[in-house]
């Protein structure tokens, strides 16, 4: 099939017989049909993050596998995705152009193409006037825009976004996610989108995967019924209210568990 | 009186270095101090314009700085790559870390009877010894260079399709500049003081030896010509370090 397939993915940390080992993911099942947007959420060290690596071929599963467009995953690939991170993924010693013509170098875009997709990137994301400051000028919200700036140059079908707002206040994040629903509403990517946040899970999300206190499972998913560009009227809306109260129950007790765990440990 | 702090902290400056030349000056032409040992600032400035006017100055300032050049070359060829290639590993970081760390406390002087006894009394002695005294922080600093690189990054690079090369000469080798920079640095000051220390023991040529001839012969005067030479030179080579750490950290005060 078109899209994400994850089949049984289990993710461990340590050898097995180190005391301190940790099953953060286990036997994860999911279909991401393409172009759809889905949201991971769960509290902390449920292995969402793992998830995300080993889709991105960034880390290997320690059981399962995850199939693109029906092909195994073994490891990055630059031409069908590309990743946004949390925060401090831009290169310090680039300015905001070079930031994305060497991701496009990187990928090994045709150089007579990677003005054009730079341009075009730095527009969608309306940074054209900062793109020779480097990282450090930026403030929070505009780095992140400048990161997903230089993954959309890619032009990748599927785009991994691991919490790429957590670092931001709750407004500017509430800002971002509006104009990041326009854009992905007009380019129609696979989307796979790691959250702490409830509200912002509802928003975006066309399904939220919740998962449970480590080890993570895949508790229940959650389908949000409503089209694209999500507008400003949706997150003020009882619609919103209610699925965000909905997932709250969902994931109360996950993390009450997962602090108690974390406690023990 | 409202004077900025900096201008405030440049008189402090200049006054200090004024009353210890004052003082020096004063006492040396009185005769407070031997003239022998001290002699006053006044002749050594005429000294120096002597020594800059005849010109040997320059030779035996060349065969110090050809010497450091050597020296530093050496250090640099042996300290990047094997600093590179122990940062690889884990546990060649764990294991030899603190071997180089604890190689580098030694008080390298120590070889440098061997180093006559292998290369002589001229200047393969002294870039042996400025090399041995350069290489280590420059090994140390490449390792503790390319084992913190950050690994977000790493990934991002990775995820986009980053070759080795790539990775090497675009991530690994930007993010570890400041570090190694620093660690160059050091071993250029350190190399230049063994080499300048080493000529000042034993040898027949470079900067140290005339200081250390003209010490001995009782022109007090003209050795501190070359000595102020010597810390000219010394200056420039950090100024010139200092630009090249500037230039390449200069997105960071953009």
């Amino acid at each position: 099939m078109d899209g994400i397939s994850v089949r049984g993915v289990s993710q461990t940390f340590g050898t097995a017989d180190d005391p301190r080992r940790v099953v953060a993911l286990e036997d994860a099942t999911l279909d991401i049909p393409a172009g759809e947007l889905v949201c991971l959420i769960g509290p902390s060290g449920c292995g969402k993050s793992s998830l995300l690596d080993i889709i991105a071929g960034l880390a290997k599963p320690a059981a399962g596998s995850v199939t693109i467009d029906g092909e195994p995953v073994r490891g990055p690939l630059p031409k069908r995705v590309s990743f946004v991170f949390q925060e401090n993924a831009l290169f310090p010693w680039l300015s905001v152009d070079d930031n994305i013509l060497t991701g496009l170098a990187f990928q090994g875009a045709p150089k007579a193409e990677r003005r054009h997709r730079a341009d075009e990137a730095l527009s969608a994301v309306g940074l054209e006037a900062f793109r020779d400051h480097y990282p450090h000028q930026l403030s929070g919200g505009m780095k992140q825009r400048a990161q997903l700036a230089r993954a959309l140059s890619l032009q990748t079908e599927i785009l991994l976004m691991d919490e790429p707002f957590a670092a931001l206040d709750e407004q500017t994040r509430l800002v971002l996610g509006e104009d990041l629903s326009v854009l992905l509403a007009r380019m129609r990517k696979t989307i796979v989108f790691v959250t702490h946040s409830l509200v912002e899970a509802v928003f975006l999300a066309d399904r939220v995967a919740v998962f449970t206190a480590r080890p993570g499972r895949i508790k229940t998913v959650l389908g949000i019924d409503e089209p694209h560009p999500r507008s400003p009227a949706f997150m003020t809306s009882a619609k919103l209210a209610g699925l965000r109260n909905t997932l709250y129950e969902l994931l109360h007790d996950e993390v009450r568990r997962a602090m108690a765990t974390e406690a023990a440990v | 009186m409202t004077l900025s702090r900096g201008l405030r902290q440049r008189l402090v400056q200049f006054a200090c270095v004024a009353i210890v030349f004052g003082a020096w000056q004063i006492g040396s032409t009185t005769g407070a101090l031997d003239p022998l040992i001290l002699p006053p600032l006044s002749a050594i400035v005429v000294q120096l314009g002597a020594v800059l006017r005849a010109g040997t100055v320059w030779a035996d300032l060349g065969v110090t700085l050809a010497e450091l050049a050597i020296a530093f070359a050496f250090a640099v060829a042996i300290g990047l790559p094997a600093g590179f290639l122990v940062s690889r590993s884990r546990l060649a970081v764990r294991a030899f870390d603190p071997l180089i760390a604890g190689l580098y406390a030694v008080p390298t002087i120590l070889l440098y009877p061997l180093y006559l006894l292998f290369f002589g009394i001229g200047p393969p002695s002294k870039i042996a010894l400025g090399a041995t005294m350069a290489v280590f922080p420059i090994v140390l600093s490449t390792i503790a260079g390319f084992t913190h690189v950050n690994a977000v990054r790493l990934a991002a690079a990775r995820s986009m399709g980053a070759s080795p090369v790539q990775l090497f000469g675009r991530v690994l080798v930007p993010e570890a500049f400041p570090v190694v920079i620093a660690g160059l640095r050091m071993g250029l000051v350190l190399g230049f003081l063994a080499i300048l220390g080493g000529e000042t023991l034993t040898s027949n040529v470079g900067l140290g030896h005339e200081i250390v001839t003209m010490a001995e012969s009782l022109e007090p005067a003209k050795m501190f010509a070359y000595i102020t030479v010597a810390i000219a030179a010394a200056s420039a080579l950090n100024a010139l370090t200092s630009y090249v750490e500037l230039r390449g950290r200069r997105h960071e005060r953009a």
